[in-house]
């Protein structure tokens, strides 16, 4: 099962480290990580999407609150949420196709962020399937390069973690 | 007024309470070292930096309190890996200081520079890199904080030489609070209730007691709980000592060498009540038939040692001595004949006693379990051992009943050979009265024997028992049993002569051959008030029976 975990920690140098040790050398998987500070600068949030059966995610959860400089853990995944995701694409954009992209772009509220002769680079962001959905779309344009973000999520109410 | 760095480090310690250092110089320490006899603290100069870890965790088992290392960076810090592996395996509270290079050099591949903080990463409890003088104090009351609270570990500061030579302002801090850490001592009462009901309910209840048990000081509760409602004790390797091993309760020690008594215990119990205990792989054997027809209690104060392994039907997260002491409240309010309502279960056990009690052959050869046997009764069980680990460490376990927490000092989790002798030297000097000893294998010793010169240079007592059977006696077990008797790389062909060696450290070697002079022989090493090793030549080829073999279900034993 796929979860997707906030945890609040110390924003100091190694704790990223830590972190991302903890899930080698436990053999805990990792789809995908973002840290950013939050508006208390001396904590930052990590995101993490990771797999693993029950068992598996209690552990995670577990180790990750046993790391000193982690504050708070929250498993989303019997939480409600809203999770977000953004994706920077680079997209061949030859003379036939250069419309259809934009009209795929425009249907995804996506941004055309670098224009060249031959190319477009596209800003999406949403959910999981609005992001594939968008890439179904546009891959056989021809797609030369992605970037993205990773998942951040936030709990649906007004009560903050 | 302003101090240096190490004057602020060695004016910390001092506050915290600690006498003695066990360390290595080197130049990045040298402000430190430079210090270091303006102050009341004891510096114990070992020749390894792995032994200084291991006397620092000897010291701490023994004693209860923290042990604290200090040695240069690089090679200096790189040496200490083992001996803080082992001592986050079996959760000891240590604080390893490192000297690492000026920080503006860290990075720089420069001379000595090592990354012990990411090299260390995995089997510290926290570690620190003190990059500003201003923060020196705060870290250290910090990492003797973390070292100790909640289940202790080993905790490194690494100290780069600039911060050690400048200088600041002295404030050390009088209390500590880390908001991102607060172990959970008080067990949730909801949850000991329905423990307690499962307890009331059980015909065949068992204690499972672990290293929480010692590290927690809960020893009498659990004494108290157990003989309140007459439950049997089996305890784990690093629980020994935390019920007393010749109580009527004790099964002794459960597991891949554990007793017949105890294995079969856990295989038919209908209720387990885990205390400070992980069901950790050499204790379960294979996990689906672990206590299959239990229900399982699990007391711990790490919430990730809980539903690891094994399901558990009532955790309780918290310290062992709280929750013990609840559960002793409850059962003190609850009258009933416990010991007649036990009788079939205990006879049970007595019968499994009686019918596989630990044995072995005594032949006109000396058996290493008759060392052992004999070194308990000679100091009746008044003495602190640690072992060394394979066959010398699982004797001792078996045939020496410790009765009280902290006695036995041995490497369970990491399985360090190497890790008695200095462990022991730590334990002596925060006993210097006691009798220590460390019981031996011929390999294990030849891992730290460099430490026969820090015995001889402060006159510690310690005694050594080598049980010399010319192998890697565990391993070549392993190849009898498993490897059609393959014995490759395990027989130790050129020992050094043990009795000269000690001789040429200054110390005293004593040698027995025959049983009959196994007695006199510990028993004139204890009259001597200096280092002695004694050298019992063992029956070569003799196993530590019972065996589980290793993912097998415990009560698959073999037992000769
Ligand atoms: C540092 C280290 N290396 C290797 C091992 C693997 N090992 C476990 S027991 C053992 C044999 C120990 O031999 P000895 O000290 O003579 O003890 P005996 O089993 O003969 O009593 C070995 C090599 C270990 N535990 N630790
Ligand atoms: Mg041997």
């Amino acid at each position: 099962m796929r979860h997707t975990i906030s945890a609040l920690v110390l924003n100091q140098p190694g704790v990223l480290a830590r972190v991302a040790g903890l899930f080698s050398g436990r053999g805990f998987n990792i789809e995908s990580l973002c840290v950013a500070e939050t508006l208390d600068p001396s904590i930052s949030r990590m995101t993490i999407v990771t797999r693993g059966d029950d068992q598996v995610i209690e552990q995670v959860t577990k180790q990750l609150n046993k790391l000193i400089d982690v504050i708070k853990v929250v498993d989303f995944f019997n939480n409600d949420h809203v999770d977000r995701e953004m994706m920077l694409v680079k997209v061949k954009a030859e003379m036939s196709f250069r419309a259809e992209i934009l009209r795929i772009t425009d249907i995804f509220r996506g941004k055309i962020v670098d224009v060249t002769p031959n190319s477009y680079t596209i800003e999406v962001s949403g959910d999981e399937d609005k992001i594939r959905a968008f890439m179904d779309l546009i891959k056989p344009m021809g797609i030369k390069e992605v970037v993205r973000t990773g998942k951040v999520a936030i709990s649906r109410g007004s009560k903050a973690i | 007024m302003k101090r240096t760095g190490a004057q602020i480090l060695l004016e910390s310690l001092r506050l915290e309470g600690v006498d003695t250092v066990f360390g290595f110089p080197g130049g990045m320490v040298i402000d430190i070292y430079n210090e270091l006899p303006n102050f009341p603290i004891r510096h114990i100069l070992v020749r390894h930096e792995q032994a200084a870890v291991h006397a620092a965790d000897g010291y701490a088992r023994s004693s209860g309190r923290v042990g604290v290392c200090l040695v240069t960076s690089g090679p200096g810090a790189t040496n200490t890996v083992t001996g803080i592996a082992t001592a986050y395996m079996d959760s000891i509270p240590l604080v390893v200081f490192t000297g690492q290079v000026p920080t503006r050099l860290i990075g720089n591949d420069a001379f000595q520079e090592a990354d012990i903080i990411g090299i260390t990463r995995p089997c510290t409890k926290h570690s620190y890199l003190v990059k500003d003088i201003k923060d020196l104090a705060r870290t250290v009351k910090e990492a003797f904080y973390i070292a100790q609270k909640g289940r202790p570990g080993p905790v490194l500061v690494d100290l780069p030489k600039d911060v050690i030579a400048g200088s600041t302002e002295f404030n050390y801090p009088e209390s500590v609070h880390i908001k991102s850490y607060n172990p959970t001592y008080k067990g949730h009462r909801g949850q000991i209730q329905k423990a307690f009901k499962l307890i009331l309910k059980a015909n065949k209840p068992l204690i499972y007691a672990g290293g929480g048990v010692i590290s927690s000081g809960a020893s009498e509760e659990l004494i108290a709980l157990a003989k309140t409602l007459s439950i049997p004790v089996t305890n784990t390797l690093m629980g020994l000592g935390g019920f007393p091993g010749d109580h009527e309760l004790s099964l002794g020690m459960l597991g891949m060498h554990g007793t017949y008594r105890a294995n079969m215990a856990v295989t038919n119990c209908d209720l387990l009540i885990a205390v400070g205990a992980r069901f950790d792989d050499r204790v379960t054997g294979k996990v689906d038939d672990f206590a299959s027809s239990a229900k399982i209690v699990h007391i711990d104060i790490d919430p990730t040692s809980v539903s690891k392994s094994i399901r558990v039907d009532i955790p309780i997260v918290g310290d062992v001595k709280d929750v013990l002491r609840e559960l002793n409240k409850l059962a003190k309010e609850e009258k009933g004949d416990w010991r007649g309502l036990r009788k079939e279960w205990l006879d049970q056990i007595f019968q499994w006693k009686s019918t596989y009690p630990l044995a072995y052959k005594q032949k006109d050869i000396i058996k290493p379990q008759y060392v052992v046997e004999k070194i308990y009764e000679i100091t009746r069980g008044d003495a602190i051992i640690s072992t060394e680990v394979g066959q010398n460490q699982m004797w001792t376990a078996q045939y020496y009943h410790f009765t009280r927490p902290r006695t036995l000092l041995t490497s369970g989790g990491l399985g360090t050979m190497g890790y008695g002798f200095p462990a022991a030297i730590g334990a002596q000097i925060a006993f210097p009265k006691k009798t220590v000893i460390d019981i031996a294998g011929d390999g294990s010793i030849q891992m730290n024997i460099q430490e026969l010169a820090t015995v001889a240079q402060y006159n510690l007592p310690v005694k050594i028992v080598i049980l010399n059977n010319g192998y890697l006696g565990m391993v070549r077990q392993w190849q009898g049993l498993f490897y059609n008797k393959c014995y490759s790389q395990t027989s130790l062909d050129a020992s050094p002569d043990f009795i000269k060696l000690a001789e040429a450290y200054g110390v005293v070697g004593l040698r027995a051959t025959k049983p009959e002079e196994v007695v006199p022989t510990i028993e004139k090493a204890l009259s001597i008030s200096k280092a002695v090793i004694m050298e019992f030549i063992v029956e070569k080829e003799e196993d530590v029976y019972p065996m589980v073999p290793a993912g097998a279900p415990l009560r698959e034993m073999l037992l000769a």
